[in-house]
């Protein structure tokens, strides 16, 4: 059984786990190190106190599913699964190296992938169908999906969330990222995706909003689902893009950029501070 | 002689009659219930269809969320939107992750004849050729369709199965057995061979049987795989016959016609060849059956290929 950890815990994971990321980006050479920063208190709940889902039970065929749309945030990903036994932690030095399975978007030969995703506007419809498997079979496992707030402009999504509001899907979480940039500038900006709350609920979700990058918020959200009974469950998580690291935080600049030693200094440095006021 | 129908129907009668004993097989389909001639399906197991709207894309996304709980599924929509507005989700959902689905493109080629280019799907061979992990199938008649969809049940890799909706004449058979990528012999012979696939095997054998009576001898293979290609069939087709015509309701680019040109050419055979199929430009409008007389897909369209290949072998 795995320990159950505590959201001080928790807090102090997310730090290692932003150190950990910075630090295979800037090994690997490249990296999405804006969108795995905001996403990582994402990840590291449901991985640590969420998901029905371990190492020992990846294969079972009632585990919780996993799948993350927006999978260019990968390294928040393989930081996440190497702390939960996946693979050993030393993989992850790896990272884009010729050969290696730990490429620049998830793929099914690394062990915890539970499918290939990177093209944009993919994640929710696999997730609606084995959401909707567990339905047609009475399995109780359920299936959570994160997206990206920019890939939303892809229509596969809304495709997707019509099928989900129909088949009533209550086993169904989609966690968007909503970090409110992407690569060009602030999705407002690129193209409207607002009001995404009513465009979930039109769509048939029960939506709930938190701060995604608070963990106390995250979890009682998370705890909490399905929102409503026989309703797809929709948590528009407010992130900050960078999250964690001042100078990176909010900057559209940090989207895909690599830390260089000064940059990565001054990050770790800028961690290691919150995480000696973690008492 | 025993009733024939369209490797349409024949497909959704084989699926009912498998779906029946096995309720992990499931369809789902983009409002295709009816040209997918599932209708019986549906009242046989209405618990094993699952309808996703007009929704090409998302057709294949749940497709592959629902193997990867272990479903048998078969995604069935039209092959002009199914390969085409859902070639990444195949691409990616399916093969890439090595989903196990079967993409079942109904009403394939110029069966919707009179629709005009929205409906026709020649571009589907090309397309999937270049994707890694699946295999392409396109069966000649009602028997290689029941042997094709029992394959597929078998099978835990991606597939491609490509149906028309024309009554299609059984096809006499030189060898019972069907096995996915070996090419099947519908008629022996030494003058020149006929290399075709799905609804123009047909044809072809029309042809073969007017030139029989010019005395010429010639060769029928129903390459119902069109990948992985039997290789060896093409190469002995070749070395024994020396003239090939391919023949495919394709483009000529891209599809069984250029496989067969790039194998032979990669192995230095010497070898008469022609691709019939659809040449590059604004197809002309009519039904299926004008279509193929048009391009030559006939009996009388394709034995004139062939006494014009053989002149020019023998100049």
């Amino acid at each position: 059984m795995d320990p159950f950890l505590t959201v001080q815990q928790l807090k102090r994971k997310s730090i290692q786990y932003r150190k950990t990321v910075l630090s295979i980006i800037r090994h690997g050479g490249a990296g999405h190190t804006g969108g795995s920063l905001s996403s990582i208190d994402i990840l590291n709940t449901l991985y640590n106190r969420i998901l029905r889902l371990s190492p020992a039970t990846f294969q079972g065929a009632n585990r919780d599913r996993f799948v993350q749309s927006k999978g260019h945030s990968v390294e928040a990903l393989y930081t996440v699964l190497a702390d939960r036994g996946f693979f050993p932690q030393s993989e992850l030095e790896t990272l884009n190296g010729f050969g290696s399975h730990f490429i620049g978007h998830p793929t099914r030969h690394v062990n915890g992938v539970e499918q290939n995703t990177g093209a944009l506007g993919h994640g929710m419809s696999f997730a609606v169908g084995s959401a909707l498997a567990a339905k047609l079979d009475r399995k109780d496992f359920r299936v959570f999906a994160l997206l990206g707030d920019g890939e939303l402009a892809e229509g596969s999504n809304w495709e997707a969330a019509m099928t989900a509001g129909h088949y009533r899907l209550d086993n169904l979480v989609v966690i968007v990222d909503r970090n409110g940039l992407q690569i060009t500038g602030p999705t407002e900006e690129v193209v409207q995706l607002e009001p995404l709350h009513l465009k979930f609920e039109a769509f048939g979700f029960a939506v709930c909003e938190c701060d995604g990058n608070s963990i106390p918020e995250l979890l009682a959200n998370l705890e909490s689902v399905p929102f409503a009974a026989g309703q797809p469950s929709l948590l528009l998580a407010k992130t900050r893009k960078g999250c964690g690291v001042s100078f990176m935080e909010n900057s559209v600049r940090w989207h895909h950029r690599v830390p260089s030693d000064q940059e990565f200094e001054q990050a770790i440095q800028e961690l290691e501070k919150a995480e000696a006021l973690l008492v | 002689m025993e009733a024939t129908s369209s490797n349409l129907d024949v497909f959704a009668a084989t699926l009912s009659e498998a779906a029946k004993a096995d309720r992990n097989i499931l369809v789902v389909t983009s409002d295709s219930r009816g040209s997918g001639r599932l209708t019986p399906f549906v009242a046989a197991v209405p618990e094993q269809i699952v309808e996703v709207g007009i929704a090409e894309q998302n057709l294949v996304g749940i497709s592959a969320g629902l193997a990867a709980a272990g479903k048998k599924v078969f995604a069935v929509s039209p092959a002009c939107f199914l390969t085409a507005r859902a070639l990444e989700q195949i691409k990616n959902d399916v093969c890439y992750s090595d989903r196990p689905v079967k993409v079942v493109g109904i009403s394939a080629g110029v069966s919707y004849g009179a629709l005009g280019s929205t409906h026709h799907s020649l571009h589907d061979f090309a397309a999937l050729r270049a994707i890694h992990n699946i295999t392409i199938v396109a069966p000649a008649d009602n028997f290689e369709t029941r042997e094709a969809v029992q394959a597929a049940l078998r099978m835990s890799k991606p597939i491609y199965l490509r149906f028309g909706k024309k009554v299609m004449p059984h096809l006499p058979r030189l060898a019972s057995r069907f096995e996915l990528g070996l090419a099947s012999l519908i008629r022996s012979g030494n003058d020149l061979s006929f290399l075709a696939s799905g609804e123009t095997v047909a044809p072809a054998l029309e042809a073969a049987e007017l030139l029989a009576a010019e005395g010429i001898d010639c060769r029928v293979l129903s390459f119902h795989t069109i990948k992985p290609l039997d290789e060896a069939a093409v190469l002995k087709a070749a070395s024994e016959t020396g003239c090939l015509i391919t023949v495919e309701e394709h483009s000529v680019s891209g599809g069984l016609g250029e496989a067969c040109a790039s194998l032979l050419l990669q192995h230095g055979q010497p070898v008469r060849f022609q691709i019939v199929g659809f040449p590059d430009e604004y197809t002309m409008t009519g039904s299926q059956a004008e279509l193929f007389r048009h391009y030559g897909i006939s009996g009388s369209g394709l034995a004139q290929s062939a006494r014009r290949l053989r002149t020019n072998k023998s100049e």
